[in-house]
């Protein structure tokens, strides 16, 4: 009361005079505002214009990979070359190699060529030149899945060499070829005119996808498939080993565990662990699971444990954060009708969380797919062309590659062939990126509950 | 106050369901309850009043023994239910809990559907055979939570998509579903309107036929409506303990006259 009694007595304070008319002070406060809201902005149009230079060099660089030049040849299969004793034995047809098949190639093109009414100085060696060095190869697998074939004509697709792949794309110039020992100015005039033909043409590819690496001089062959399954297999390995052991341990910590200093330091680390630079873990792997347990190299279930570890912190934290956002009410409504503390957890607080356990997972995979530090160190970075392996024991302990690691690979090579492709790789890694964030985005909108 | 004139209700003297013998409780280094005696009968409503932090809802909750999930609460002194000490190491909590059932303040039904919410007691205590023997436990149930005509058309449809009044009244039956001996409500009319917090008093009202009925209310007119005994607590202490027409009109300790009179509190 006494309070009052001392307002009245003095003046009350006045807010400046007429309320039409902005006190210095308002307007030095709009004026804070609104040179805020403009830093905003500009932060934010900073981050969209970083955002647009990322995505059209990505697109702009590497959609190229996901086209290739093929040409089209009749190519007869020669009995004289491939089968001289004439039995379709097939051992006999294994014994001709890729070097066997060259002159067939050759005659193939020469017959092209002619047939066309094309002028070209070329000797057939040259002409075959603008085919890659994986013709023979893919022919030769044909003949020896089809012996019956031999003597015939047949048709194939054949993928062009990558300087061919790169004059159809814009890569290669005829000015810029001038010391280039793979790529002659006549071989693209032939070009020019297989494709003013129809016998070369660009198409979509899907072997970039499919496929296998290649080696350095056939960068037109060279595919993501194997590598993807590598990824894949890892991920199979992080799901099963990283989901229960993290949701398991989050729920002991967060609905069992007493307070104490011992699960405080828990906590602590395994907050710091999240922190840890990807390839601590990589060199742990190395020592533990590959120089201490002797588990193979480069294979996709050492890496798939390296990046458990890796991604165990991540779903920890988001598990115990969704565990956490559970109102107590619910425990003690469970526990309040008799349900033991198991009981509580299981049948009413896990089932409220599981969004947000999955969405965290989800990130944690997402994290560790796009993870290459880690694997540099227990050598799933390499040279692998293998064919996709056929058991599930196969794709975990068979060397292999992933993603990311492949397209470090690819930029590493001298090719300016590889160099796209290392863009084309980007782009698929980020489709399955975009994918999982989109789901877990669906998933927390999906099964949200407010309360 | 008309509602004194509620002391005429008749009171018959019950056997004792739960004595409790000097009874302190602390919180890490607070005394949350000092040196509390009690006994409360069976078949009765007993309400604990007093101001805020005075105790009686850390009391209420040592009687199911809720309070063990807080890591820093200690309890000493005996609780005895039917002469049992509740509080004995070879108890189990959890059947303990299924004698003794909880409202809470906040209605706070499961998530799911109002069939589940009844019958999620009966199923962990395994008290239905077969599907029908617990259809017939719902039923029971939710009529004797007064709320069976309301929501028989839509068994299925979510118990948080009820109205207040109606969720707390689910409670309620979800609790009564375990069939317990004892059922304790921590100030369950708190979140409910004036016509819900009715038809919660007539509720319990009905259930003091069947079990012995604890809350703890800070409203003095609830606690004179709806209860036959009366506890005042404050600062931790059990001031006055009698029946409720006693304690309204012609309290004994000055405390406990202040309190009802608005003075304090």
């Amino acid at each position: 009361m006494t309070d009052l009694s001392q307002n009245t007595a003095s003046e009350p304070r006045k807010h400046g005079g007429s309320l039409l008319e902005q006190t210095p002070r308002t307007k030095k406060r709009n004026a804070a505002e609104k040179r805020f809201r403009a830093y905003g902005i500009a932060a934010i149009a900073a981050g969209l214009v970083m955002l647009i230079i990322l995505v059209t060099t990505i697109v702009g660089k590497g959609t190229g990979a996901f086209q290739q030049t093929f040409i089209t040849l009749q190519v007869e299969l020669l009995e004289a070359k491939l089968d001289k004793k004439g039995e379709r034995n097939i051992e006999d047809i294994k014994k001709v190699t890729t070097f066997g098949y060259a002159p067939i190639i050759k005659g193939a093109v020469a017959a092209a060529v002619e047939e066309l009414g094309i002028e070209t100085s070329l000797k057939p060696k040259n002409l075959a030149g603008i085919l890659s060095k994986d013709a023979a190869a893919q022919l030769r697998e044909y003949v020896l899945a089809n012996p019956d074939q031999i003597g015939q004509t047949v048709e194939f697709r054949f993928l062009a060499s990558s300087r061919v792949d790169g004059y159809m794309k814009g890569r290669v110039h005829r000015e810029s070829i001038g010391k280039d020992k793979n790529i002659s100015p006549e071989q693209l005039d032939l070009v020019d005119a297989l494709a003013a033909a129809g016998v070369l043409e660009k198409t979509f590819n899907l072997d970039f996808i499919l496929g296998a690496d290649a080696s350095d001089a056939r960068p037109e062959a060279a595919g993501m498939g194997v590598s993807m399954l590598g990824s894949l297999f890892m991920m199979f390995v992080v799901l099963a080993l990283a989901l229960p052991i993290g949701v398991a341990a989050s729920i002991y910590l967060e609905e069992f565990a007493p307070q104490n200093w011992l699960t405080d330091m828990i906590e602590v680390n395994i907050s710091n662990l999240a922190a840890v630079p990807s390839i601590v873990f990589g060199i742990l792997g190395l020592a533990v699971f590959i120089n201490y347990m002797h588990l193979p190299t480069s294979a996709p279930l050492v890496g798939g444990l390296v990046l458990t570890l890796m991604t165990l912190p991540t779903i920890i934290i988001s598990t115990r954060a969704s565990l956490k956002s559970v109102p107590p009410s619910i425990r003690d409504a469970a526990l309040g009708v008799g349900a033991s503390k198991m009981q509580a957890v299981f049948h009413h607080v896990l089932p409220l969380a599981a969004p947000g356990i999955l969405t965290g997972t989800i990130i944690g995979l997402a994290q560790a797919l796009g993870e290459t530090a880690p694997l540099l160190l227990i050598g799933m970075v390499g040279f692998i062309a293998s064919n996709a392996p056929e058991t599930l024991a196969d794709g975990l302990l068979a060397p292999n590659s992933a993603m990311p690691a492949q397209i470090y690979e690819w930029a590493k090579r001298a090719d300016p062939a590889f160099y796209e492709r290392a863009w084309g790789g980007i782009i698929i890694l980020l489709i399955f990126l975009v994918t999982m964030n989109t789901l877990a985005v669906i998933l927390r909108r999906r099964f949200e509950r407010r309360w | 106050m008309n509602d004194m004139t509620l002391m005429e209700k008749t009171v018959d003297t019950q056997k004792i369901k739960i004595a409790a013998k000097d009874v302190n409780v602390y919180y890490g280094d607070s005394h949350a309850i000092k040196d509390v005696n009690v006994e409360i009968e069976d078949k009765t409503v007993t309400a604990f009043i007093g101001p805020s932090g005075c105790g009686k809802s850390t009391f209420l909750r040592c009687l199911n023994r809720m309070n063990d999930t807080i890591d820093i609460c200690k309890v000493k002194g005996d609780i005895l239910l039917d002469g049992e000490d509740i509080y004995d190491k070879r108890v189990d909590p959890v059947q303990l809990r299924a004698k003794v059932g909880m409202v809470f303040q906040k209605p706070n039904p499961f998530p799911k559907s109002i069939y589940d919410n009844v019958a999620y007691g009966p199923r962990i205590h395994g008290l239905a055979k077969n599907k029908a023997e617990l259809d017939e436990i719902v039923e029971k149930s939710l009529r004797r939570g007064a709320i069976w005509d309301e929501v028989k058309d839509r068994l299925d449809a979510p118990g948080t998509g009820l109205s207040g009044g109606q969720q707390q009244r689910l409670c309620i039956a979800r609790a009564v579903a375990t069939e317990p001996e004892v059922l304790l409500m921590d100030e369950p009319c708190s979140a409910l309107d004036p016509i819900a917090t009715a038809q919660v008093e007539e509720l319990i009202d009905e259930l003091r036929s069947r079990y012995s009925v604890v809350i703890v209310t800070h409203s003095m007119q609830q606690a004179a409506r709806v209860s036959q005994k009366t506890a005042f607590f404050h600062l931790g202490n059990l001031v006055e303990f009698g029946l409720t027409g006693q304690i309204f009109t012609n309290p004994e300790d000055p405390r406990t006259e202040s309190y009802i009179t608005g003075r304090i509190g």
